[in-house]
């Protein structure tokens, strides 16, 4: 019991919020130790503006390879380019990522695998396995 | 009745952006795995043969509701991301109409190709 629970409320709450205003901010993201799950949401996040930058690209030769034989043609000279494989090979670990990931938030939205054990070794999970399936189609592909 | 503290997010709250994302996610999903088990049980070679599935009538409706879930998708998720990070509200609004003018467009863009294939 502290002696300030018998003051009103507002003079109470003023010194919470000087406290507060005192508190320290550490926000040195190289030096915070950051739990497995973190490096899931951020990649969920990374891995989702990557396919966003992807999609004009993907639409384009979507257009391109049903413009007729020569459009088609010319998508697949642009899909054996060096760079369009890196880029591939990028897209397909964001996709991987990004799709595991959004399984794994959709089903903690039924509060299937919440608990701290389990969410810890499905965040390995979509983390391995996006670089994984990235692997494999650098392998496919190459 | 308050008033919402701050009126240019008031817009932005809620639980109909996150239907939409939850919604569209399954759908991408489902269509996604439809598309590439379709493509890996028939796999297609050259220009005709492509050109021909995508111009089937159930595959092209699938290829309508895939790219509207998807540009659904990158509204809420994009909007979300710009929320977060662009603070100044000038910056932000426009970068949140740059988003939708290019989802927009892109949305266009696919129906432009989709229509063209039944033409």
């Amino acid at each position: 019991m502290n002696s300030a629970d018998h003051k009103p409320l507002a003079a109470r709450q003023q010194p919470v919020e000087k406290a507060r205003a005192r508190r320290p901010m550490f926000l040195d993201l190289r030096q915070i130790a950051m739990p497995v799950g973190a490096l899931t949401s951020i990649g969920h996040r990374l891995s989702g503006v990557v396919l966003a930058a992807a999609v004009p690209a993907a639409v384009y030769g979507f257009a391109l390879s049903l413009q007729g034989e020569a459009g088609f043609a010319r998508w697949t000279v642009i899909a054996g380019h060096l760079a369009f494989k890196v880029a591939a090979v990028l897209a397909v670990w964001a996709l991987a990522h990004h799709l595991l990931g959004g399984v794994r938030h959709l089903l903690s939205d039924f509060n299937v695998g919440s608990p701290l054990r389990k969410a810890r070794k499905s965040a390995w999970f979509v983390n391995l396995a996006g670089v994984a399936v990235a692997l494999l189609t650098a392998v496919a592909v190459w | 009745m308050h008033k919402p503290r701050i009126a240019s997010r008031s817009r932005f709250t809620g639980l109909g952006a996150w239907w939409v994302q939850r919604a569209s996610a399954v759908t991408l999903l489902l269509l996604l795995l439809f598309l590439l088990v379709s493509i890996a049980v028939h796999p297609l070679n050259g220009y005709r043969q492509w050109q021909a599935w995508v111009a089937q009538p159930g595959i092209t409706l699938v290829f309508l509701l895939f790219f509207a879930a998807l540009l659904s998708h990158l509204w809420v998720g994009l909007r979300d991301v710009l929320l977060d990070y662009a603070k100044p509200a000038g910056l932000r609004n426009a970068l949140l109409a740059f988003v939708a003018i290019g989802l927009l467009g892109l949305g266009v863009w696919v129906l432009a190709i989709l229509i063209g294939l039944h033409r």
